[in-house]
């Protein structure tokens, strides 16, 4: 949008009305959006928009709406999880390999471990050091990427196994709906409703708002930091989990291919990096449009690079769109 | 010819300066007039727009209206560097140099010829400077001497010194006012910017004085300028100021809810000591900078004291965090509105943010008594939530009562209001003045800074005046005269009436 347009968009007021319609509803515009796709999907391939379609469809999100949660949380104080896909893949990883030597829940247990740990360390780093998010996550995701390779050479004799129950909840359909919905709507309802209806939900927009007030005020930031990353690490764990039910091919990289969607989802989710702004919704949408747009991209059977040209501007244009249109500034 | 004549011999001719800012008018006539080897005081009361007028003159600010000659030339200076390039060269309270260089690489910065400094910081009394020392490592006081002999060594026609000698021990103080004085006898010209009387009477051919935008005096200095400095800086108001609001009240009986003594804290508040009992408004008078912003964050848990006692209620207290001062009762509406606001925020979010902020209260929020707090706040401060989606599209004088708001939701026993009516409307002032007496009737203590010295005697008990770091005097509602708080102010009146 040019500067000539951008002030008559703030001049006119009809659509000045607008603009502040969707700034308070800012969740219409990504359903529009979300229509808008399947539509085109289905002028393409007429028939493809079917009951399988669509579970299929919410099955491949899930997971990335579970990693983009991790995106959310922390953006909302004005960070960031880059380890959130290593910590999953980690507790994936670990998990499976140790359900042959423990049994499954105490795979589990272990496998959680190492992720919470990350985000431990996340939130120290971010808390009392003062590092910022970007940098100690992205550390941190690189420690623990070379801790498993170390972890993979004592573990190579004994082979890995992906719990049946973990195959069920990710890949199984009961009744045409996937079975991972059983763990994805309590996990979103939980999150929306704390989001704002719970104390700690409202210092995460608190800190990402102005930390100088949220310090006027009595909030001790490096107690909400240290728990945030520790709870991204805790989602980015069952994250893992749900995937490597999903893939049922515990590897080295599992979960990395979805590490800047989940923060694609949450930005197109209308959460802004600055912090203060967003919510989990638009997350999950955002999830969702980014997995239609993989669907749309791959029927149009263009080269692989292609294909990620026209995904990286899709998600540009997008969210410039979708700023503008929302943004009250 | 003649009025030719004198305008040429001028160095700086000045007339007539204006500047608006939006609606606000922050200069209307603003003049000053230097001669050669002449130094000139600049004064004004907080708000005046002194600091406006500097930044016109030295290229920062672009003037509205009227003429400003330099050695009879217009001058078109557009920036800083055209204005020092004309020869008007400031040395600002904040040291111009960049701290992650060192003292040779900030000279080459600004084309500063090497010797003439060393010479010049030698002249004002620092020995053995090393040029390769980094500048973020040396005190205040050195990176003062090293601004003002960067801005000597460049000879300067006109030099302006913005309260130069703030933060210099009382040698250097010495060393920096002799040299000032040798510089205008070799012809050089000065503004000085000061809220020291004894420094302008000593140093200073003439004073200028700014109120309200608009030059209203030019004085040369004598003896007992500081009576007609005063009377000029607070012009109609004098002696027609409204009668006080408040009654002052006794002082109330018993122990104070909080006792400060000796308290030092950061480079400019020093040693202030005074009693707040429950039930009273306590004004904090004070000229810009004198301590008062340290003196709030120490109260408030920001910022830690060096030395001194803080008592509330009788035991001592240190506090961390702003959490522990809460806990003792002690509540912040801070100077800037943009330090206490979730600006993107709701009007709701606001105001209850301290009802979640300590760790216990992190699980379900009680929804229905957040409501019934937050709206029981809302309308005891009147606060209008036509816009409520968020803070930032509220006025600012609704902005500021919601920041008041947050602590009428929590429950305040000491409430720490630092220039609260800075920028808002009258009638909401007057809400505040309300609500202040309102929650001190209730029991609150509270402590009132205010730049407008207007509002001690309309909404406090009795107000401590601080000058230089320390409590200098303490003077009751019924003195608070706006020419006694501002002789105070000036270090004018030092008595011995502080509590020891």
């Amino acid at each position: 949008m040019t500067q000539a347009e951008s002030t008559a968009l703030a001049r006119d007021p009809a659509l000045k009305r607008i603009a502040r319609f969707l700034g308070d509803n800012p969740m219409i515009p990504l359903i529009v959006l979300l229509l808008l796709l399947v539509g085109v999907l289905e002028f393409m391939r007429p028939g493809i928009v079917n009951e399988r379609w669509i579970a299929n469809t919410v099955k491949f999100a899930i997971p990335l709406a579970m990693l983009a949660a991790c995106q959310t949380m922390t953006m909302l104080t004005g960070g960031i999880d880059l380890s959130a896909a290593v910590a999953a893949t980690i507790t994936g990883f670990v998990m499976a390999t140790q359900v042959p030597i423990v049994g499954v829940p105490w795979a589990i247990v272990i496998g959680l471990i190492p992720a919470i740990l990350i985000g431990l360390v996340n939130g120290f780093g971010v808390a009392f050091c003062r590092v910022h998010p970007l940098i100690m996550t992205l550390g941190t995701g690189l420690i623990g990427t070379g801790c498993l390779q170390v972890y993979q050479r004592f573990v190579l004799s004994t082979g890995s196994v992906v719990p049946d129950s973990l195959a069920w909840l990710g890949t199984g359909r009961t009744w045409g709906w996937p079975n991972s919905l059983l763990l994805f709507v309590p996990f979103a309802a939980l999150l929306i409703w704390g989001q704002k209806r719970t104390g700690f939900g409202r210092l995460l927009y608190a800190l990402g708002s102005n930390e100088t007030a949220s310090r006027i005020s009595g909030v001790r930031a490096w107690q909400v930091y240290l728990a945030l990353y520790a709870l991204s690490g805790l989602v980015a764990g069952i994250t893992g989990l749900l995937y490597v039910g999903l893939i049922r091919a515990p590897s080295l990289s599992l979960v990395n291919p979805l590490m800047l969607p989940s923060v694609a989802a949450a930005v197109i989710g209308g959460t802004s990096i600055f912090g203060g702004r967003g919510g989990y919704s638009g997350t999950i949408l955002g999830a969702l449009i980014l997995t239609v747009l993989g669907t749309l991209l791959t029927l149009l059977q263009m080269p692989e690079g292609a294909r990620r040209i026209l995904f990286g501007a899709i998600i540009l244009v997008v969210t410039t769109i979708y700023v503008r249109l929302t943004d009250q500034r | 010819m003649t009025g030719q004549e004198a305008a040429t011999s001028l160095l700086l001719d000045a007339r007539g300066v204006s500047k608006r800012f939006g609606a606000v008018v922050a200069l209307r006539d603003a003049s000053l007039t230097l001669r050669k080897g002449e130094i000139v005081a600049l004064m004004g009361a907080n708000g005046a727009g002194k600091s406006t007028f500097v930044k016109i003159l030295t290229g920062a600010l672009q003037r509205d209206g009227g003429t400003i000659r330099i050695r009879g030339q217009e001058s078109s200076a557009r920036s800083p560097a055209g204005a020092r390039a004309a020869g008007l060269v400031p040395v600002y309270q904040e040291p111009s140099l960049i701290p992650d260089l060192d003292v040779a690489d900030n000279l080459r910065l600004g084309g500063t010829p090497v010797d003439p400094f060393r010479h010049w910081v030698a002249e004002l009394g620092i020995k053995d400077l090393r040029l390769d020392a980094m500048i973020g490592q040396l005190p205040l006081a050195t990176l003062r001497i090293l601004d003002l002999a960067r801005a000597l060594a460049s000879k300067p026609d006109v030099l302006l010194l913005d309260e130069m000698t703030a933060a210099l021990p009382t040698d250097l103080v010495e060393r920096v006012l002799k040299t000032v004085r040798a510089e205008a006898d070799n012809g050089r010209s000065v503004i000085y910017i000061s809220h020291r009387f004894s420094e302008i009477s000593e140093l200073c051919d003439r004073a200028s004085i700014l109120r309200d935008g608009a030059t209203v005096g030019d004085l040369p200095i004598e003896d007992r300028v500081e009576d007609k400095v005063v009377e000029l800086m607070l012009g109609a108001s004098l002696g027609s100021g409204e009668a006080p609001a408040a009654q002052a009240r006794p002082v109330p009986e018993g122990p104070p809810s909080l006792r400060v003594r000796s308290l030092a804290a950061g480079r400019k508040l020093t040693d202030v000591s005074f009693d707040l009992h429950r039930g009273e408004v306590l004004g904090v008078v004070a000229l810009e900078g004198q301590g008062q912003d340290e003196l709030f964050d120490v109260l408030a848990g920001l910022d830690r004291p060096e030395s001194g006692e803080i008592e509330v209620n009788g035991s001592r207290a240190l506090f961390r965090h702003p959490a522990d001062a809460i806990a003792a009762g002690h509540v912040l509406v801070p100077g800037d509105r943009a330090h206490g606001l979730l600006m993107e925020r709701s009007v709701r979010e606001n105001i209850a943010l301290p009802l979640v902020a300590r760790a216990r209260k992190w699980g379900a929020i009680r929804m229905k008594d957040e409501a019934r707090r937050v709206s029981g706040a809302i309308e005891r401060l009147q606060i209008d939530t036509r816009a409520q989606g968020e803070v930032q599209r509220l006025s600012g004088g609704n902005q500021q009562k919601v920041t008041i708001a947050r602590w009428v939701a929590k429950g305040v026993e000491t409430l720490l209001l630092f220039d609260p009516t800075r920028g808002i409307d009258v009638r909401t002032k007057r809400q505040i003045y309300l609500l202040v007496r309102e929650l001190a009737g209730q029991g609150a203590s509270v402590l009132y800074y205010t730049s407008e010295l207007g509002e001690v005697a309309m909404a406090c008990d009795r107000a401590v005046v601080i000058f230089n770091g320390r409590s200098v005097d303490t003077i009751e509602a019924a003195d608070a005269s706006e020419e006694n708080l501002l002789r105070a102010a000036y270090g004018l009146t030092e008595t011995a009436d502080v509590p020891a």
